[in-house]
């Protein structure tokens, strides 16, 4: 044999063992890989392939950051601060008003001849902002760079926050990765609660502690009386036995005392008359600082607790609260309790997040779809190979090794990868192996027509390889390109779809081509037949 | 030796070429006629909405489900559909998508068909998408396929000639018709696995074709007697073996996935299926004639001869030291 034969041999055992090993954890299970592997010093490895979620079952979510909504809490602040910024500049404004579109701010000064005064302060004070009309009104805009910064730092302060809740949910496995430019995909394997889930990573859950401002009549205030530092917040009661949903309004203080970022812990404790479940929380010490300040000022007045704009309760303060501790009740059930404690506990979302799409698979339509994904896969290439001995004979067989490796090659990488199977990736594996003996196929019928026209065996086999080669990549790239194009814009499933055709078509190259044609080297060099079985 | 094709057989397929066009053009007229009348019957993953797979303990009728969900908004008018044909599984598409997390879809239809079945049912799986997301995908679908085509007409063009590029385009577009033709005649929705499905065909239509025309350009290069229509007949003869015989494996497998994949598969395989029998007709009957639409001879230009002869010699077995 030439040496570079046995260098080509050398080269695929080393491939058949390493993705062998790579997939033979899937084939026998996790357990069974891992004694085997002690054998030999758990060098071997023992991840099996990660089934997606339509063949596991679980919850799939695309949630949307409402980015925009994060750069008007932004204006919003800004538009207080001119305000307030004008009046210690003694100018007398008769509005600031921030607009959502276009990140703009609207100031209408009462007197013309103050402009020039109140747009040198604004380009002063507010950097991040450009002037974009200084007649009266004045228009200011958020510079855009500044807005795309805010709108990114959203989006990844949310995905930060909701990973941070669903590994408190318990859940084995999860993925939350960004998506596009404002969406997140999770990805929740065999969660039980669909609904519970998607309430808890929705959200928003800013908590704000707001004094509620008793001066004001709450009809008066519903009638449009509303001082402009006041506004009024509902708190919704749902009678227990009735399910009765109630709503009383409340006139709060716009700016609040304390906010959830104060917030280093929230535990569910259990207390009152009926030993019902309560929120403790915890304050951090500049949160404590304030609280213990404000409520021994303020004994006697209420305190409203408004998480998400919704009132949860209004206790009343009944002397200094030091140590930087509080709580919420309401009539919580201890799921709900438990839900409010690590949502608060996780933190706040930057910005309202939205489901945008949601699909929850049960588990045993997952095992329903992987058997008969299996059945039509075994049963395809059962055929497909049988059809290739009846065909090419021995030939054939080749074939279906180099077919059976294909498959090996395609787990392995997967495995390698952490890739994940879908059931339209099965699919994929499945028109892989009908079209895998494509190449074969090609370089078969040449050395039949080279054997016709009376070459020699090993010609015949040499001619029919280097022929049919270039056809087999100018056919196997365009393919690919495809493949490419289709993960590129594929979404979910699609993905691995494309996924898995990719590494088929990868594999059929080395498979159909070097692998047989090394095998065929080899056992013309050995046996020197005087017929080929083709 | 097993042979379907007898070697040395020469079939004059471009005299074909009239009556293949005019058939499936027939059969495009058909499919996008009904495509285009009764309007494309969209996947939820395109329009937005809510399926939601239940399965029954017993078999249920399909009146009385409907009656259980009637009354409500949510389900006022929306699709039911029996799969697996006991009775037992059902879909129930509403157009309604509600990302309001508070009152889902899914409990609602818990409520409406606890109150009729008592329990004795299990909801397999839910499916939600918005409208905003279900035209994003529709639009990265639409831009998937357009830039499929470009990277291929570019990809033909520089290793074959730009008339290749033509006939390989051609015959592909003649693959999405018909298949996207079918798929509305026989009722079929457009998911994005069907997306998916669609783009294979579109990868082994050209696959097919670019078999041929390597066979055709090396016909006309080994010799330089033939007329254009001899070599095109000759490539598309030579290699009719394994064209059907490639076919044939990859329909098995189709074939399987189609019968045994079960209903989730359904849709994606009846596409290919459709796809790969169009895909094998195409390049034989209408890819490999087009090349004759054009004037002038198919023996590639000088420069093209060159670059393609140093790429053959660099990828040459023979020559190739592992």
């Amino acid at each position: 044999m030439k040496t570079s034969t046995w260098i080509k041999l050398v080269i695929i055992i080393v491939i058949v063992a390493i993705f062998g090993a790579y997939t033979l954890p899937s084939l026998i299970g996790k357990q069974k890989a891992k004694e085997i592997s002690s054998l030999f010093n758990g060098l071997l490895p023992t991840d099996t392939i990660n089934l997606g979620l339509d063949l596991k079952g679980g919850m799939h979510l695309v949630l949307g950051v409402d980015t925009d909504k994060a750069v008007f809490v932004v204006i919003s602040r800004a538009a207080e601060n001119i305000q307030q910024q004008l009046i210690n500049a003694k100018i007398a404004a008769d509005s600031v008003i921030p607009e959502a579109e276009g990140y703009r701010i609207k100031i209408h000064l009462v007197d013309n001849k103050d402009i020039n005064r109140a747009v040198d302060l604004i380009i002063k004070s507010l950097p991040n902002y450009r002037v974009i009309n200084d007649g009266n009104p004045i228009v200011i805009q958020l510079k855009k760079e500044i807005a795309d910064k805010i709108k990114k730092r959203a989006i990844e302060q949310a995905i930060s926050v909701i990973r941070n809740r669903v590994n408190q949910f318990g859940v084995t496995e999860p993925t939350v990765v960004k998506a596009g430019d404002d969406h997140i995909v999770v990805d929740l394997p065999g969660i039980k609660n669909a609904n519970r889930a998607v309430r808890l990573l929705g959200e928003t859950a800013r908590l704000e502690l707001h004094l509620v401002d008793d001066k004001v009549d709450v009809s008066d205030a519903l009638n449009g009386n509303l001082p402009p530092d006041d506004e009024v917040l509902y708190q919704i009661q749902r009678d227990p036995t009735t399910g009765e949903i109630s709503k009383i309004p409340f006139v709060v203080k716009k700016e609040p005392v304390i906010t959830g970022d104060m917030i280093t812990n929230a535990t569910v404790r259990f207390g009152g008359t009926l030993n019902q479940p309560y929120v403790a929380f915890e304050l951090n010490s500049e949160g404590a600082k304030i609280f213990a300040k404000f409520t021994a000022t303020h004994i006697g007045k209420r305190l409203a607790i408004v998480l998400d704009n919704v009132i949860y309760s209004a206790p009343v303060i009944q002397s200094r609260i030091g140590g930087g501790r509080g709580q919420i009740t309401g009539n919580f059930t201890l799921e709900e309790a438990h839900d409010l404690a690590l949502v608060l506990r996780s933190g706040s979302l930057p910005a309202p997040v939205k489901v945008l799409q949601k699909v929850t698979i049960g588990p045993s339509l997952g095992k329903i779809s992987i058997e008969k994904g299996k059945k039509a896969m075994i049963f395809g290439a059962l055929a497909v190979i049988l059809f290739m001995i009846f065909y090419y004979r021995l030939s054939g067989v080749l074939a279906d090794l180099a077919l059976i490796l294909n498959i090996v090659i395609i787990f392995g990488t997967m495995v390698m990868l952490h890739a994940t199977l879908t059931l339209p990736g099965i699919a994929g594996i499945a028109l892989t192996v009908g079209m895998a003996v494509d190449a074969n196929v090609l370089i078969y019928e040449r050395i039949r027509e080279e054997l016709l026209i009376g070459r020699s065996i090993h010609d015949a086999v040499n001619t029919g390889y280097s022929r049919a080669f270039i056809t087999i990549l100018d056919a196997n790239i365009t393919t690919l390109i495809i493949a490419l194009i289709l993960y590129q814009f594929g979404s979910g499933p699609v993905k691995g779809f494309a996924i898995t055709m990719a590494i088929g078509l990868l594999a059929n190259m080395f498979t159909a081509i070097t692998f047989t044609k090394t095998v065929f080297e080899i056992v013309l060099d050995k046996f020197k037949p005087s017929k080929l079985s083709i | 030796m097993v042979q379907f094709i007898k070697p040395g057989i020469l079939i004059d397929f471009v005299s074909k070429f009239k009556i293949a066009i005019s058939l499936s053009l027939i059969l495009i007229l058909i499919g996008v006629g009904h495509l285009i009348w009764k309007g494309p019957k969209l996947g939820i993953e395109f329009k937005g909405g809510t399926s939601i797979q239940v399965e029954f303990d017993k078999p249920v009728n399909v009146s009385a489900l409907r009656d259980a969900i009637k009354n409500s908004k949510f389900f006022a008018d929306s699709r039911i559909q029996n799969i697996g044909g006991s009775n037992k599984r059902y879909i129930i598409y509403t157009k309604v998508s509600t990302s309001s997390t508070t009152t889902s879809i899914e409990s609602k239809l818990k409520e409406l068909l606890d109150k009729q079945f008592k329990g004795g049912y299990k909801i397999l799986e839910v499916d939600m998408v918005g409208p905003k997301v279900g035209k994003e995908f529709r639009d990265k679908g639409i831009i998937a396929i357009v830039l499929s085509l470009i990277a291929i007409l570019i990809y033909i063009s520089l290793r074959f000639q730009y008339r290749f590029a033509i006939g390989a385009i051609l015959a592909l577009v003649h693959d999405v018709l018909i298949t996207v033709g079918f798929l509305s005649i026989f009722g079929y929705e457009f998911t994005l696995d069907v997306v998916a499905a669609i783009l294979t065909i579109v990868g082994y239509s050209v696959n097919d074709t670019i078999v041929i025309f390597d066979r055709i350009r090396e016909k006309v290069k080994t010799n330089r007697k033939l007329s254009n229509t001899e070599a095109i007949n000759m490539g598309v003869s030579e290699t009719l073996s394994r064209t059907i015989l490639t076919a044939g494996t990859t329909l098995f497998v189709v074939l399987s996935l189609y019968l045994f994949g079960g209903h989730a598969l359904k849709g994606m395989s009846f596409a290919l299926l459709v796809g790969i029998i169009s895909g094998t007709y195409s390049s034989i009957f209408i890819a490999s004639p087009t090349l004759l639409m054009f004037k002038g001879e198919l023996i590639p230009q000088k420069k093209e001869v060159d670059s393609t002869e140093k790429f053959k010699q660099k990828f040459e077995f023979d020559n190739m030291k592992m």
